[in-house]
């Protein structure tokens, strides 16, 4: 506490009683305008309280929250966009494409449906990666057309689901149905279907046992057949790699990929808009 | 007298000061009217200023159907610039940075050849200051009626000088602010919504701002802008050196000063005391000090000056604008010399032409369309099955006409690739697709390239496309719009 309150003799104010070197400091009161300012700041924060959540657990009496703003923005968005929702949804799937309308819309919502829920295991931009197809190049395992890419994401493959596409390549290798001899020369055989071969015998050995074993499915040549999802074996495009080793346990394993059914998960609009997402990213048929 | 002591007041009269504030309040400016070459000058520059500010808004210029025909104006949400002949884009700001830059430097230059010249005629603070002062001298009368006017209690004829006096001002201001909205809408449009209730708020809002710093500025701060809250005379000194002109008073032809009665006396100067320079002055200052950092050029000191001489019967001139270099020759009796080749002109006048030059080559090479190419990073690059790889672009035409303009879009640099706009049509190395483009607006390609193997070279392969104008008439296109160049990836070998 000061000690020596004394008036300045130039000014005419009270000092603090505060002293360095012989220099006192004038007690100079808050300005008004800022005591003022202080104290309505203060009723201010008194009413502020009251009216928004701040405290834990107690609302304001405005009833405001910030999830309930998000959640009020998220509803208006949803009412925004439900008009071309709307529309998708009674457009069949192949007409889409012809409308640029549509189409922009389908970008637009169709890369963050595809970012949400696909690009997990099909990469951004559905780079793919080993074991997931690449849905921007021209091989389809299923079927490249905008109805049976709508087949395949509403229902997915090998899951639970009734109208799930199944098909089911057999263990060759672990269940006995090949030797391992047989192995290595089928594996020579579906090599030489899109590069030149170096073991011709090995390739006549192999195309027997494919004609015996493969063709039903991935037909005489490997061309493949997207009804039962068999792989297209003659083009320049492996799913899990088209090196020897990874061939032979491919034959040998069979390969069992999952995807599930997104109808389950999603409205149909939305279906509806990654289908035609994914056909637009390159390779649709 | 008590012997010129210099010790402050406070420490002579010791025991009982009186409370005294550190806060030196303004003392109130009462210029009286001035006539002559300056005043003129002056004047004329004001009008120009003032007709300038009002009436451009209303000038009309023909940019065919569709486009507004206001000669200036800056629609905000359009967005564009419309000045006179010359269309700028959000992304053509730069050139209005040039025009700003070219502003500046024009400035720079002037002040250095003149001095402050832009304070003391141009500058809106003066235009404005300039017109209220010629108001009130209107209503409330000259210098010595104004003194009186203020020092006299209020009563019914100093109340309504008073309010005429401020009601003319705010009209001012308010025809002032309520301009300054007309350069950013259709003027007659605003104009007429505005009295109807229907403009926008912020029209009636920036009206209102600038109504109040008109009032504000112009009315009650005046030459206090200046010299407190205005940057530019403080960093102004810089560009300003002996050389330049400045209002000066010629003390070694009026020192000693004395009244004009005793004028005969051998040895007195010219100048005969009589305050008039003082009681001109905007900012008010007495010139005869020397130079001084309130001082904004206006040369209104020099016609009240002249005035006198030429009433005592001696030579004008003796305040007048000259430079410092000849003041000081004439002092050590040297050949005064203006000196207008120095550096500092020499600079601002290159850097002048060179900016010019750059803003006229930027607004003649302006382009009527423009391409962006985003090249897809995922994918990097598709297998296709036939072994060749593909890669994704996004392409963004830019067509700045007012119509729908047709063009071809070629890519160059892989020999036997393909081209494919999704949804539009295919192509090949050299071999264009043609699409419209929608009027003042960016049309969006998905653009596919595919090249087999062989024509790779390595992973990366610089690639060009180019857009033609390809209008209805033309066969083949050939007139390049614009041309991007990228790059098409593929795997390591």
């Amino acid at each position: 506490m000061p000690t020596k309150i004394e008036k300045d003799q130039i000014s005419g104010q009270d000092t603090t009683g505060h002293e360095w070197d012989g220099i006192k400091e004038l007690n100079t009161p808050l300005p008004k305008w800022w005591l003022y300012s202080f104290y309505a700041s203060i009723v201010f924060a008194v009413v502020y309280m009251l009216l928004y959540p701040a405290l834990p657990h107690v609302g304001g009496l405005l009833g405001w929250s910030q999830r309930g703003e998000l959640q009020a923005t998220l509803d208006g968005e949803k009412a925004r966009r439900a008009p071309m929702m709307a529309r998708i949804e009674s457009t069949p799937i192949d007409q889409i494409r012809h409308d640029p309308e549509l189409m922009t819309f389908v970008q637009a919502a169709g890369r963050t449906a595809f970012a949400d829920n696909c690009a997990t295991c099909h990469g951004a931009g559905g780079a793919g990666a080993k074991g997931y197809p690449t849905l921007a190049d021209d091989d389809w395992l299923w079927g490249g057309t905008p109805e049976q890419i709508l087949q395949t994401i509403g229902y997915g493959i090998r899951n639970a689901n009734a109208e799930s596409r199944m098909g089911d390549m057999p263990r060759f290798g672990a269940d006995g149905i090949l030797t391992r001899t047989q192995i290595a020369d089928v594996a020579s055989f579906v090599l030489a279907l899109s590069k030149p071969g170096t073991d011709k015998t090995a390739e006549e050995r192999g195309a027997a046992v494919f004609a015996e074993n493969c063709a039903a499915c991935h037909g005489d040549k490997g061309a493949g057949n997207p009804e039962m999802g068999a792989a297209r074996l003659d083009d320049g495009i492996w799913l899990y790699g088209g090196d020897r080793a990874t061939l032979v346990e491919t034959i040998a394993n069979g390969r069992k990929g999952s995807m599930p059914a997104w109808s389950e998960r999603l409205d149909p609009a939305t279906v509806k808009i990654l289908s035609a997402y994914v056909h637009a990213l390159g390779g649709g048929k | 007298m008590d012997g010129g002591s210099v010790l402050p007041r406070t420490t002579r009269q010791a025991p009982a000061p009186a409370p005294q504030s550190l806060y030196a309040s303004r003392v109130k400016v009462h210029p009286k009217a001035v006539h002559g070459r300056f005043r003129r000058l002056k004047w004329m520059v004001l009008s120009v200023c003032l007709l300038v500010y009002y009436a451009l808004p209303w000038l009309r210029w023909d940019r065919g159907p569709g486009a507004p025909d206001q000669a200036l104006l800056i629609d905000v949400n359009g967005p564009r610039a419309y000045i006179f002949g010359l269309e700028i884009w959000p992304q053509e700001i730069y050139l209005l940075t040039g025009l700003l830059i070219l502003a500046a430097l024009g400035i720079f230059l002037a002040s250095t050849l003149l001095g402050r010249l832009w304070c003391g005629f141009a500058c809106p603070q003066t235009v404005w200051t300039d017109l209220f002062m010629a108001v009130e001298r209107l209503i409330e009368g000259d210098r010595a009626a104004r003194i009186r006017l203020d020092k006299q209690p209020m009563n019914a004829s100093k109340a309504a000088k008073r309010a005429a006096k401020h009601a003319a001002w705010l009209v001012i201001s308010f025809a002032t602010g309520g301009a300054w909205i007309l350069y950013f809408a259709d003027a007659p449009t605003i104009a007429g919504q505005f009295f109807h209730g229907e403009a926008a708020i912020e029209a009636y809002a920036f009206t209102a701002l600038f109504t109040a710093t008109t009032y504000t500025l112009a009315g009650w701060a005046r030459e206090q802008v200046c010299t407190y809250m205005c940057p530019w005379p403080r960093f102004q000194g810089s560009m300003l050196d002996e050389h330049s002109l400045v209002v000066t008073y010629r003390d070694c032809r009026g020192e000693p000063r004395v009244a004009s009665k005793k004028a005969a006396q051998p040895g007195s100067g010219d100048c005969v005391d009589c305050a008039q320079c003082f009681t001109a002055c905007p900012v008010g200052i007495d010139i005869r000090d020397g130079q001084q950092p309130e001082c904004i050029n206006c040369g209104l000191c020099i016609d009240s000056c002249n005035e006198v001489m030429i009433k005592v019967g001696r030579e004008h001139g003796l305040i007048a604008f000259d430079t410092l270099a000849r003041l000081s020759a004439i002092h050590k009796g040297e050949t005064p010399r203006y000196k207008l080749v120095r550096p500092r002109t020499v600079i601002y006048s290159v850097l002048i032409l060179l900016v010019s030059a750059l803003l006229a080559v930027s607004v003649l090479g302006r382009s009527t369309a423009e391409l962006h190419v985003m090249r897809d990073r995922a994918p990097l690059f598709v297998m296709l099955s036939d072994g060749g790889v593909r890669n994704g672009y996004t392409l963004k035409v830019q067509n700045k006409r007012r119509d729908v303009q047709e063009y071809a879009l070629t890519m160059e640099g892989l020999p036997g690739a393909f081209l494919e706009v999704q949804d539009i049509g295919q192509g090949g190395d050299g071999e264009p697709v043609r699409f419209h483009a929608e009027p003042e607006a960016v049309t969006t390609l998905r653009v596919f390239v595919a090249a087999p193997r062989a024509v790779l070279k390595g992973d990366s392969t610089p690639i060009t496309f180019r857009l033609l104008e390809a209008g209805p008439g033309v066969a083949t296109a050939t007139t390049a719009a614009a041309t991007t160049e990228n790059v098409f990836l593929a795997p390591r070998r």
